[in-house]
């Protein structure tokens, strides 16, 4: 098989959701000698970008996207440790949690792969999870960013008590806050003191980095 | 186990010999920003309209919720429920997280109201079984505590937890109605098989009523009301007696009618032949 070929069979198969050929094509395009690089910004994040792209448009639907992002994973699994060795930029790093009260997890779960996908380190607190959870994750992970989720309009002012829980632990300016769900609205997220808000999965990914290089550019080299 | 819920005029009876209890989910302003702006400017004119659809679909109950963080919702609960109790006698569930706008709700409520809903956490159990039986109320109990297990077994346990615990708050079993938790299919593929054990465990143990949030299986999928009504007949004929679900949907509520024929918990199709009547005079005007 030709690089073309491997590429491009990494990336439709994304795409499909065929876990085990992509796991195939990953180890044969080793074995060819291709970039862990070149497979993961050349075919699989590009797959998994037109798979969140097909999502919004409503074109794919939730099966779809999670088949294609275990697919993905399978791919990482092999290539991050290589990604680690030859010194792949790291994005950022992401401590994510679906707010207490709130069992819902496939929006968050969502974000998660895209930001994995992106190059982010995400550590996945799961659902429910208290203020005081978040920060002993951030305080263990130092993370760029923290992201809360809600899928319900009634578990939303978690994010206020969240963000007041930051504030009192003294860690509110280490990290960037992240909200998103459902029936959240960017006018809400203002008003809590939220320093970002995406409507759906690929636009988390993109604000995440701005947010990251606009903190970076900020801080006095 | 029958569990009894009262208007002061009518009085709905669920249990696995009965007709399946449809609960209309609409009055909910998740997923409805306009809803949401009319919530947060105190105006519950929609409820007039959510009211009349539902109950055409054939809605036996009305799920009420009016819980916005930008909105006042103990007040709006405290001025829906009369609001909606003047519009039909169907019996409602008053739905919330918040213990004062469920205390507002069943304060208001003329009758016996279903609460929805408290999980298996120690402090929601204690925050919210005292005021359900302060107001003589039946409960919802969600078969989850700080996370949903994906063992049956689990599920079944913090249900046992729920009910015992409401015992020693007086409230009796037959007024708690357990959701064993519906979760989306297109994310687990074992969601609706674990579902149906977890109903046939709570059914043989502990004997209870059951609901669930009917629309939750079909979640980002295509065909959503097919989905849901084959879900429905499924979960039903595996022992769920009641759902919160989209009565406004005829797909969805002729699935379940259907099945209480088949069943036999409508006994010579009298509620199928009367509603196949309703519709086609329905469409002769």
């Amino acid at each position: 098989m030709t690089h073309e070929e491997i590429l491009k069979g990494l990336y439709d198969n994304t795409l499909i959701g065929n876990a085990p050929e992509v796991k195939d094509l990953t180890n044969a395009g080793l074995a060819e000698g291709l970039e862990p690089e070149s497979m993961l910004y050349d075919a699989l994040i590009p797959s998994l970008e037109e798979v969140g792209a097909r999502f919004e448009r409503g074109d794919f639907f939730v099966p779809e996207m999670l088949i294609a992002a275990r697919a993905m994973q399978g791919a990482l699994d092999i290539l991050r440790p290589l990604l680690a060795e030859t010194g792949a930029q790291q994005v950022g790093t992401y401590v994510m949690g679906t707010v207490k009260g709130d069992v819902h997890d496939i929006g968050k779960n969502l974000v998660n792969i895209m930001l994995e996908g992106a190059g982010f380190t995400v550590h996945d607190l799961g659902v429910n999870v208290a203020p005081e959870k978040f920060i002993d994750a951030i305080n263990e992970h130092k993370p760029d960013i923290v992201g809360f989720s809600a899928f319900l309009t009634t578990t939303m002012p978690m994010f206020k008590a969240n963000i007041n829980a930051l504030e009192k632990a003294g860690i509110r300016d280490d990290v960037i806050v992240m909200v998103g769900g459902a029936p959240v609205t960017q006018e809400y997220a203002d008003r809590v003191g939220a320093d970002g808000y995406a409507a759906d999965a690929s636009t988390a990914v993109r604000l995440a980095k701005e947010l990251i290089a606009r903190r970076r550019s900020a801080v006095p080299a | 186990m029958q569990t009894v819920v009262q208007s002061p005029s009518r009085t709905v009876v669920i249990g696995p010999d009965q007709p399946f209890c449809v609960i209309g989910e609409r009055i909910n302003p998740t997923g409805r920003k306009v809803f949401q702006a009319q919530l947060q400017a105190g105006d519950l004119s929609q409820l007039e309209i959510d009211v009349a659809q539902q109950l055409a679909g054939g809605a036996d109950m009305l799920d009420v919720n009016v819980g916005d963080p930008l909105a006042d919702e103990i007040a709006l609960m405290g001025a829906a429920i009369p609001l909606v109790q003047g519009l039909t006698d169907v019996p409602l569930c008053i739905d919330s997280s918040v213990i004062e706008a469920l205390e507002a709700g069943l304060s208001a409520y003329q009758g016996k109201a279903l609460v929805n809903s408290v999980t298996g956490e120690d402090e929601r159990l204690e925050a919210i079984l005292p005021i359900v039986a302060r107001h003589g109320a039946a409960v919802i109990g969600l078969a989850n505590a700080e996370d949903i297990p994906m063992e049956p077994e689990r599920r079944v346990e913090i249900a046992k937890k729920i009910v015992s615990v409401a015992g020693d708050h007086g409230i009796p079993p037959e007024d708690v109605i357990i959701d064993p938790l519906a979760m989306p299919i297109g994310a687990e593929p074992r969601a609706v098989t674990l579902f149906v054990e977890t109903l046939h465990l709570l059914r043989d143990e502990l004997g209870v009523n059951t609901t669930c949030g009917a629309g939750n299986t079909s979640f980002g999928l295509p065909g959503r009301h097919t989905l849901g009504a084959a879900f429905l007949a499924v979960a039903q004929s595996h022992g769920l007696t009641s759902a919160i679900m989209d009565s406004r949907r005829p797909e969805m509520v002729e699935a379940v009618r259907a099945t209480d024929f088949l069943l036999g918990r409508d006994e010579w199709g009298t509620t199928w032949i009367r509603m196949y009547r309703e519709k086609q005079a329905a469409a002769a005007t």
